[in-house]
C-alpha cells in the first residue's frame, strides 16, 4: 500500500473530525449541553450518529476478517449486531427515554431508588467501557502500522489525543454532529471500493472461491460445517446470536445516545432509521471476506485476517486506483474507531464525573469549580487507563476483549432494563443479586477463555460463548430473588411505571412530575 | 368511557328540574389523566392496560423476529440441502444472511413503530376525554 495515500486519508479523517467538533464547541456551554446536546437533534441526524458510533473497527475490519477466516457462520455477526437494535427498539427504547435519565446508573436509581445499585451499575459501565476502549485504541495502532509501518503506540496515542480534544472541548453536541458525519464517511469508504471490486469481478470472469476442505466436511462457504475448527457450531451460532441481540441494549455507550431524542416516539422513529442504516452498511463487509478468499487465498506471513479489507484493493486492481481505494478503506477504518472511542469516552466520563469526581471536586474547591470541569477531568481519566492497558496488554486479542464486553453487558444490564421497564415486582435485592451473579459468571467464563485455561470440547464452547447460559441465569436470579423479597420493591414503583410508559402528550394533564 | 367515574348510586336519587347553574361545573367530571396523576385505583388500571397492550405488541414482533432469525440455523441444520443450494453464483445462506434478512429486520421495526404509536394515540384519546 502506498504510504502517502494512506496517511493522507487518516489525517483527513482526523482533521474533519476536529473541525466539526470545533464548530460545535462554540455552542455548548452548560453541563446539560455536554450530556444530551439539549435534545434538539432530529431523528435522522440522531440515527446517523447512532450508526456512526456503533460501527466500530470490529464492524469495519473485523467482520470481513472473521468471514475470511471462519466462513459462512460468521455472517451471523452483522445480523446479530442489527437485530440487537430491533430488540432494543421493541423492549427498552421509548420507556428508557421517558425515564429522563442520562445513563444506565441514572436509570437504575430512578427505577430502584437505591444508591447502592447505582454504584454497582457505575462500576459495570466503567468496566465495559474500558474493555471496549482497549481494542479501539489497539486497532488504531494496527491500521496506522499497516499503512505506514509506524510503531503501534503512535496510532494509539493519535486516537487518544483526537478523542480527548473533541470530548473535552465540545461535549456531546459536537460529538452528535461528528458521529453523524462519521456514519456517512464510513458508508462511502466501504461501499465505493466494494462496488469497484464487484464490477472488476464481473468483468474478469466471476471466479468463485476455492477453499480446500481440510479436514473433509469443513466447507468455508457452507454454514454449520465447523470450518476453521469451530467446536459445536450450532451451539456457538445460537449463543453468539443471543449475546449480540441482547448485549447491544446493555452496552452503555449505546444507551447514552438515546437521550438526545426529544421524546419517546422520536426515539422509536430514530431506532427504526438506525435499522435501515445498519442493514445498508452490513451489505458490504462480507463481500470483502468473500473477495479475499478469491483474490488473496494466502495472506502474507504474520498478517492478521483483520487486515484483509485493507489489503484487497491493491492486490486486485493494479496501479494508482488500487492504492487510492486501500487508502480510502484505511481512512474509513480510522473513522470507525475514532467515533466508537469518542462515544465510549463520553459515556465513561459521564459516569466517572457523576459518581466519583463531582462530589470530591466540590469538597476540594468549596463549590468554586464549574460542573463542566469535573466532566473534563473525568474524560482524561476515562481514556488514560485503557490507553495504558492497550500498551501493556499486548497479548490480549481484540475480538476476545470485545466478546468480554458483550457478554458482561448482556448478562447484567439487559435483565435489569427489561425487568425494570416491564415488571412491577422487581425488588432492589433481586436487581442487586442478578447484577452480581450475571457479572461474575460472564466475566469468569470469558477470562478463562482469554487466558486459555480451558481447551476444546463442550467446556470450551460453553465458556467461549457464555451468553446462552449466563443471560437466562441472570433473569432467573433477578426474578426469583425479587419474588422472595416483596418488601424490597421500591415504594415509588407505580409512579415510575407511569413515567416510563405514559405518552408525553399527557404531561400537561400529569402535572409537574415529568422533568 | 361515557359515564363519569365518580358517579355513585347516591347521586342519582334527586332529579333537578331547575335551569343549570352558571359558573364552575358542579360535581367532579374528571379526565382519566387526573386519575393517573393522582394514582387512584382507576388510574392504575388505565396505565396497566397501556403497559399490557405495549408488552403484547413487543412480544408478538419479538416472537416473529425470533422465528425468522432463530429459525434459520435450525433450517440449515435440519434441511442440509439448504446449505449447499446455489442461486446463480451465490450460495443460498449467503443470499439470505448477507442481503435478504436486512429489509425484513427493518420492516419488523417499522411495523412495531407504527403499531406502538397507534396504541399511544388511542390511549391518549381515551384518558383525555371529558
Amino acid at each position: 500500500m502506498s504510504t502517502s495515500f494512506g496517511i493522507t486519508a487518516i489525517a483527513a479523517v482526523c482533521v474533519v473530525t476536529l473541525t466539526i467538533g470545533a464548530l460545535g464547541f462554540r455552542l455548548s456551554r452548560t453541563t446539560s449541553d455536554f450530556y444530551v446536546a439539549s435534545r434538539m437533534v432530529t431523528p435522522t441526524w440522531n440515527a446517523s450518529a447512532i450508526g456512526g458510533e456503533y460501527l466500530s473497527a470490529a464492524s469495519f475490519l473485523g467482520v470481513a476478517g472473521l468471514v475470511y477466516a471462519l466462513g459462512a457462520d460468521m455472517l451471523w455477526l452483522p445480523v446479530g449486531y442489527t437485530v440487537g437494535y430491533l430488540v432494543l427498539l421493541l423492549l427498552v427504547a421509548a420507556p428508557l427515554r421517558r425515564s429522563g435519565a442520562y445513563t444506565i446508573p441514572d436509570f437504575a436509581e430512578v427505577r430502584l431508588e437505591s444508591v447502592a445499585i447505582r454504584r454497582l451499575c457505575s462500576f459495570l459501565v466503567l468496566g465495559i467501557g474500558w474493555l471496549y476502549l482497549v481494542p479501539q485504541f489497539k486497532a488504531a495502532g494496527l491500521v496506522l502500522h499497516a499503512v505506514s509501518g509506524a510503531p503501534t503506540w503512535v496510532g494509539n496515542l493519535i486516537v487518544v489525543v483526537v478523542v480527548l480534544i473533541n470530548v473535552v472541548g465540545g461535549g456531546m453536541r459536537s460529538i452528535t454532529l461528528v458521529q453523524a458525519v462519521q456514519y456517512w464517511i464510513k458508508l462511502t469508504a466501504i461501499s465505493v471500493p466494494a462496488f469497484i471490486l464487484l464490477s472488476w469481478w464481473m468483468q474478469h470472469g466471476q471466479p468463485t472461491p476455492h477453499v480446500p476442505s481440510i479436514p473433509p466436511g469443513e466447507q468455508w462457504s457452507r454454514p454449520l460445517s465447523g470450518f476453521g475448527g469451530v467446536q459445536h457450531p450450532v451451539y456457538a451460532t445460537y449463543s453468539t446470536l443471543l449475546a449480540l441481540c441482547f448485549g447491544t441494549m446493555g452496552l452503555p455507550h449505546v444507551l447514552v445516545r438515546f437521550y438526545t431524542n426529544p421524546d419517546g416516539p422520536a426515539t422509536r422513529r430514530t431506532t427504526s432509521i438506525v435499522l435501515a442504516l445498519l442493514g445498508l452498511f452490513y451489505l458490504f463487509p462480507p463481500l470483502y471476506g468473500a473477495f479475499g478468499r478469491i483474490y488473496l487465498p494466502h495472506l502474507p506471513a504474520g498478517t492478521s485476517p483483520d487486515s484483509v479489507t485493507l489489503l484487497l484493493p491493491t492486490a486486485v486492481i493494479p496501479g494508482v486506483l488500487g492504492q487510492l481505494l486501500s487508502a480510502m478503506l484505511a481512512g474509513g477504518a480510522f473513522a470507525a474507531l475514532l467515533s466508537t472511542a469518542s462515544g465510549l469516552t463520553i459515556c465513561v466520563a459521564g459516569v466517572v464525573d457523576q459518581d466519583l469526581v463531582r462530589s470530591r471536586l466540590r469538597r476540594f474547591t468549596g463549590n468554586d469549580a464549574r460542573a463542566v470541569n469535573g466532566f473534563r477531568i473525568s474524560a482524561i481519566a476515562a481514556v488514560t487507563v485503557p490507553f495504558w492497558l492497550s500498551l501493556a496488554a499486548r497479548n490480549l486479542g481484540l475480538a476476545d476483549t470485545v466478546v468480554l464486553a458483550f457478554a458482561i453487558a448482556s448478562s447484567t444490564f439487559c435483565p435489569l432494563l427489561v425487568l425494570g421497564i416491564w415488571w412491577r415486582r422487581l425488588s432492589t435485592a433481586g436487581a442487586a443479586a442478578g447484577l452480581v451473579v450475571g457479572g461474575t459468571l460472564a466475566s469468569t467464563a470469558v477470562l478463562l477463555t482469554i487466558f486459555g485455561l480451558v481447551h476444546g470440547g463442550w467446556a470450551g464452547a460453553l465458556l467461549s460463548q457464555p451468553a446462552a447460559w449466563t443471560l437466562p441465569t441472570t433473569f432467573v436470579v433477578m426474578a426469583g430473588v425479587s419474588l422472595a423479597t416483596p418488601r424490597r420493591i421500591p415504594r415509588g414503583t407505580a409512579r415510575t411505571m407511569v413515567r416510563l410508559h405514559a405518552p408525553e402528550v399527557l404531561s400537561a394533564h400529569l402535572g409537574e412530575q415529568r422533568p | 368511557m361515557s359515564g363519569t367515574p365518580n358517579q355513585t348510586p347516591g347521586s342519582q336519587k334527586r332529579v333537578r328540574v331547575t335551569s343549570p347553574r352558571v359558573g364552575p361545573r358542579r360535581g367532579p367530571v374528571r379526565p382519566a389523566a387526573t386519575e393517573i396523576d393522582e394514582q387512584t385505583r382507576l388510574g392504575e388500571l388505565y396505565i396497566t392496560t397501556l403497559i399490557r397492550a405495549q408488552w403484547r405488541l413487543s412480544m408478538s414482533v419479538l416472537a416473529s423476529a425470533t422465528m425468522m432469525v432463530g429459525g434459520l440455523p435450525l433450517l440449515f441444520l435440519l434441511v442440509p440441502a439448504t446449505r449447499t443450494l446455489d442461486i446463480g453464483p451465490i450460495p443460498l445462506p449467503w443470499l439470505i444472511l448477507g442481503v435478504l434478512i436486512y429489509p425484513a429486520i427493518w420492516l419488523a421495526g417499522h411495523y412495531y413503530v407504527r403499531q406502538s404509536e397507534q396504541i399511544e394515540r388511542e390511549f391518549t384519546e381515551l384518558v383525555s376525554r371529558r
